[in-house]
């Protein structure tokens, strides 16, 4: 969407006869730099600044690569726990009236307003040995706390209201004309939901897992308690970063930091492509 | 919208009824033991020593530092964040301009990162073997493990949120009626408060409280700038950690109960805003 330069002449934008671009223009250019741009120049050089040897060391040790496992692998079965849960949950509050539905709806967002050390400590607690609900998993023989099972459901409840809000507009949007049709053309219901309701909710499901996943790899502040950080064990790539960097190791930091903001990036790029997708999709059936 | 929702095949039959009573209670069962229980846990056990440990908690000088510096911090970072949504909303859902998709980009990028790295990133620049370390050290500044730090990390986590309301909305909303403000003669400033404004109000307050919500409990990256001084440095989301980490439990959760209940009424605003017809994105 470049501006249309006239007759070759270059032009930084569209004639408007608005006034205010140089200054909000200036401004905003002002402040990208200062806080995005610049900050993240400093940790690409830094990176780049050191030794690729060290930095192959440092981005491939066993301990990195132990933390890659822990936050890619918890990151993943969270974000999938939360494709089936937040699937159901979003199809309770579109389709179902109960006392209380709009309690919960609300309640959804829960994770996004409390802040991250809350639900770290308040989690811990409930899954902790003698806890609400970990005394029972203890019977049952399921360590939480401290394991890779406790990551995984921190990661769970930061990623769901991501699953839940992305994909509830999607549901609303399945046209009962076309279940009726199904329906009266012989279709069961198990059908209907296979042929009809999933291929129109699929790519709304698809991007609130990228964005569950996303958010749960560079979570740091809910993980924390009830992973124990055990190196090689319990250990998530951002504590990795914290602690080279308590150990003023700058250039180890940068070179793990690189290595997230890039995965970070290629979530952005696919969510972007699978949000222009669904556009395109809704696009063509003239919604 | 729910008489719709009665007439969709399939909700009278037997099986249907089934169908909505197993998946009401899986959303329940789901939310009740990922939500609901931590919920109470935070306010059971701050006050399972009674209300008076409870209070006492907040007597505390740490405890009342904490308190100021994130409120200070929110005072800050929540107005020039408001202002740079406003700035950045305005250029880009008004005019058609080179490089918009890369600020578009630049503006989501915080969202996609981690904490951790938004509190590295500026160690790396201000910190004492970072770009800027040794000049500021010459010159006796402390930005990293100091008031500083916390501030401008939490603006980096936190000024989209501002932003990303806007901007669709702004866009959504159209050109015309500033276009008809300016053609009869009034002034740029005179049309932002008198049309634009009004117009986005329901966007902006929305924006706001997120942003304001995020700044006071932001964890991460402040936690990686901050250096964890005590009655210093430590804003609440790091005093709850460094109380829980001593075993001072109610201490604890009783600060976290404070910010609990920060998020229940951030929730309550927001569904009041939603209520006034504003669909956040």
């Amino acid at each position: 969407m470049a501006p249309r330069a006239a007759a070759g002449k270059w032009t930084l934008v569209q004639p408007s006869i608005l006034p205010g671009f140089g200054l909000t223009f200036g401004f905003t250019t002002f402040f990208l730099s200062a806080l995005v741009l610049i900050p993240l120049a400093a940790l690409v050089s830094m990176a780049a600044s050191s030794h690729w040897v060290d930095f192959v060391h440092t981005v491939f040790s066993q301990r990195a690569l132990a933390s890659y496992r822990l936050s890619f692998g918890a990151s993943a079965v969270a974000a999938s726990i939360n494709l089936v849960f937040g699937f159901i949950l979003a199809w309770t509050l579109v389709r179902y009236d109960f006392p209380g539905r709009k309690v919960i709806d609300a309640l959804i967002d829960l994770p996004f307003a409390l802040p991250t050390a809350v639900s770290g400590i308040a989690l811990t607690t409930v899954f902790a040995e003698n806890g609400w609900l970990g005394r029972y998993l203890e019977l049952a023989g399921i360590k939480v706390a401290y394991t890779w099972i406790g990551v995984t459901i921190a990661l769970t409840l930061i990623g769901m209201p991501f699953m839940v809000r992305t994909v509830q507009p999607a549901l609303a949007e399945v046209q009962s004309e076309l279940e009726e049709a199904a329906e009266i053309l012989g279709a069961g219901r198990f059908y209907v939901f296979r042929r009809i309701i999933l291929p129109i909710v699929l790519p709304a499901m698809l991007t609130g897992f990228a964005l569950a996943f996303a958010r749960a790899v560079g979570e740091y502040g809910s993980v924390i308690f009830i992973a124990g950080n055990l190196p090689f064990k319990t250990e998530i790539t951002p504590v990795l970063i914290v602690i080279r960097l308590e150990e003023y190791d700058y250039h180890g930091a940068a070179a793990l930091g690189c290595v997230m903001l890039t995965i970070s990036f290629l979530g952005l790029w696919a969510i972007n492509h699978l949000q222009s997708w669904r556009r395109g999709r809704f696009a063509a059936t003239g919604r | 919208m729910l008489a719709e929702l009665r007439s969709r095949p399939g909700h009278d039959s037997l099986l249907g009824k089934l169908m909505r009573w197993v998946l009401i209670s899986i959303s329940l069962l789901f939310l009740a033991a990922l939500l609901i229980a931590p919920l109470i846990t935070v306010f059971a056990t701050a006050l399972a020593k009674g209300i008076k440990a409870y209070l006492a908690v907040f007597h505390d000088p740490d405890t009342l530092s904490a308190i100021r510096l994130t409120l200070t911090t929110a005072a800050i970072v929540v107005p020039a964040n408001t202002v740079f949504g406003l700035a950045a909303a305005w250029c880009i859902a008004k005019f058609e301009f080179r490089g918009k998709a890369f600020f578009t980009t630049l503006i989501d990028l915080p969202m996609a990162v981690s904490p951790v790295i938004a509190g590295l990133v500026f160690v790396l620049v201000f910190g004492l073997q970072g770009w800027f370390g040794g000049w500021l050290q010459d010159h006796n500044i402390s930005i990293i493990f100091a008031l500083p730090g916390i501030i401008i990390a939490t603006m980096f986590v936190t000024f989209p949120y501002v932003a990303r309301e806007l901007i669709p909305l702004m866009q959504q909303l159209g050109n015309d009626e500033e276009e008809a403000a300016i053609t009869l003669g009034a002034g740029g400033w005179m049309t932002f408060f008198r049309v634009t404004l009004p117009k986005v109000r329901w966007g902006l307050i929305y924006g706001i409280i997120l942003c304001n919500a995020r700044a006071m409990g932001e964890f991460g990256a402040v936690s990686v700038v901050s250096g964890h001084i005590r009655g210093l440095t430590n804003t609440l989301p790091l005093h709850v950690e460094i109380l829980y980490r001593e075993y001072n439990i109610v201490g604890a959760f009783a600060v976290a109960s404070l910010l609990t209940l920060l998020a229940v009424i951030t929730l309550v605003i927001k569904t009041l805003v939603e209520r006034r017809g504003y669909k956040g994105r």
